[in-house]
């Protein structure tokens, strides 16, 4: 059993808390603030002088393109996610389990291409999405982010699915199931924490990408939430800070209470890859 | 049958990205960029950027995780509350940082000037925090800090659950003191967890685009960019799409070797335990 944490701990937490959410804070306060008391040197900058205004929330969703960009990523996110993790079982379980010639470098292989970084990968991307046709359409994303979803949630599922006993497989083929029918009727239900936590590591790194989506849509309208706000809003020399925080902090909201509903399924991902490898 | 279907809709995704990467480019590509300043001077950057970027997020992340692993009050809550910074898409919290960056109304300077600065009697100070290439550099830095920071204390985290107490035990009876138990306990066990920690983040350091991208595009005068915006820029800015490909294709090497290096120290650690 670790140590009780005494009063020196705690007082030695507080700093990294202020480093860790002042600029949270700052950026929601920021968003319900009104532009006078924004732009006025005199107002101290760290609460609400002259009380919550919705004017730049409001603005965002009536006047912007914010909500079809929410939607966007919505989609993409959804689409990106449901191919990806499908696609992971499959391979993660024949790597798992079966014997085939290949398995093990297939294996590294999918470590290999889950360390290499999409901003190496951009450019070929570019050309093949081009070729495609599918330049600036959501198609560009739900095709690329694979590409990066694919190696992660393969390894996450891996680790999990070699927890799983050989033994009951080993009954159920004896019972006349086949490869398939184990799969669907006793690793995946077995294996479905592991499954969840794909899922929402897929949704979020989708939902929160950039590179791709910045280089890929160009039109307002096919945009997602990080490239629009961080493109779009961010444009000229006049910049409308309450509706810029406004927008990242309702970009940033999904997920956020996605996270606030199966935190431990995120500390298990980040830490699967890292630990067990 | 769905098995090599899937394989191969995976193969071909994975193998064709890597395959068309290494299509366009030759070795001239490369020797013109060495020879091109602004090149260099991203090279430069992007060394120092990783070096101290990661070098702070693991001593920071590490202290962070030894106090996360105390029982602490509202553990729960702590913990949740710091790994928000991964969680949220790191353009939209730049952005943030931009705010704060702001050169007329940030934060950082308004609390400069008024709280520590004004009781001292000295006068308030105009910083433009993106706009001097030192401080551009530091600024950007310390959005990697705060965005990379939860991932070095949760992985930590788990792997100092990994210990077994009984070494602590053992070592509070040999007479170890909160140091002692720190170096001789908790440090050579939590080595190759740190190795792996420091791979994937030197990785994803080094190759980073985002908070680059939305603080200064690079500026002022190519002091911030790195591999990924600086190829970005050259591509779609300047249009030179092949130069834009040998630039990040040049992180490649670095990355291998990076990767390399950590397996070999992976290896002989394992060697040396077992």
């Amino acid at each position: 059993m670790p140590r009780r944490a005494g009063l020196r701990d705690h007082v030695g937490l507080v700093p990294y808390l202020f480093f860790i959410l002042f600029p949270i804070y700052f950026m929601v306060l920021t968003a319900f603030k009104t532009d006078r008391e924004l732009y006025d040197l005199q107002a101290i900058p760290f609460w609400i002088r002259d009380g919550v205004s919705l004017e730049h929330f409001r603005h965002l969703f009536f006047k912007t393109n914010f909500p079809r960009w929410l939607a966007n990523s919505l989609v993409v996110a959804s689409l990106t996610m449901a191919i990806s993790v499908a696609i992971s079982i499959l391979a993660a379980y024949s790597l798992a389990r079966l014997r085939f010639p290949g398995a093990r470098t297939f294996g590294i292989a999918v470590f290999i291409t889950y360390l290499v970084p999409p901003t190496l990968l951009f450019l070929p991307l570019t050309q093949i999405v081009t070729w495609l046709g599918l330049i600036d359409s959501l198609g560009a994303l739900v095709l690329t982010y694979p590409t990066f979803l694919i190696p992660f949630c393969t390894w996450l599922l891996l680790g999990y699915f070699k927890t799983v006993p050989r033994e009951i497989e080993e009954c159920a083929l004896v019972d006349g199931c086949g490869r398939l029918g184990i799969l669907f009727r006793i690793v995946i239900p077995v294996a479905v924490p592991g499954i969840v936590c794909a899922m929402l590591f897929a949704f979020t790194l989708a939902w929160n990408e950039f590179l791709y989506a910045l280089t890929f849509t160009n039109a307002s309208v096919t945009k997602t939430v990080t490239v629009g706000m961080a493109a779009e809003m961010i444009r000229g020399d006049v910049f409308h800070w309450g509706g810029i925080m406004a927008g990242a902090v309702a970009g940033a909201l999904p997920v956020v209470i996605m996270y606030v509903f199966f935190m431990d399924y995120y500390v298990v991902g980040l830490t699967a890859g890292s630990v067990k490898g | 049958m769905a098995y090599p279907f899937a394989m191969a809709i995976y193969y071909s995704l994975s193998s064709s990205v890597i395959g068309r990467g290494g299509g366009f480019v030759g070795l001239a590509n490369f020797q013109a960029l060495l020879a091109d300043g602004t090149f260099r001077q991203t090279l430069q950057n992007s060394i120092v950027f990783t070096t101290v970027a990661v070098t702070v997020k693991t001593v920071l992340g590490v202290m962070l995780a030894l106090i996360l692993y105390r029982r602490l009050r509202l553990k729960r809550l702590v913990r949740g509350l710091v790994l928000l910074p991964f969680v949220i898409p790191t353009a939209l919290s730049t952005l943030g940082w931009l705010w704060m960056y702001d050169s007329l109304y940030s934060v950082i300077t308004w609390t400069l000037n008024r709280v520590l600065l004004a009781p001292l009697g000295l006068g308030p100070l105009e910083v433009n925090w993106l706009g001097s290439p030192t401080l551009a550099m530091a600024a950007v830095i310390v959005v990697n800090i705060w965005r990379g920071l939860p991932f070095f204390a949760v992985t930590v985290l788990a792997g100092l659950t990994a210990i077994p107490t009984e070494f602590y035990e053992a070592a509070a009876v040999d007479g170890a003191g909160r140091w002692g138990r720190f170096w001789y306990v908790t440090y050579p066990l939590l080595r190759p967890v740190l190795a792996v920690v420091v791979l994937f983040s030197t990785i994803f350091t080094f190759a980073d685009f985002n908070i680059v991208y939305v603080l200064t595009r690079g500026g002022p005068q190519e002091s911030t960019h790195l591999f990924a915006t600086l190829s970005h820029a050259l591509a779609f800015e300047s249009l030179q799409l092949g130069r834009g490909a040998a630039v990040s294709l040049f992180m490649f090497p670095v990355l291998v070797a990076v990767v390399v290096l950590q397996l070999h120290y992976l290896q002989r650690e394992e060697t040396r335990h077992a």
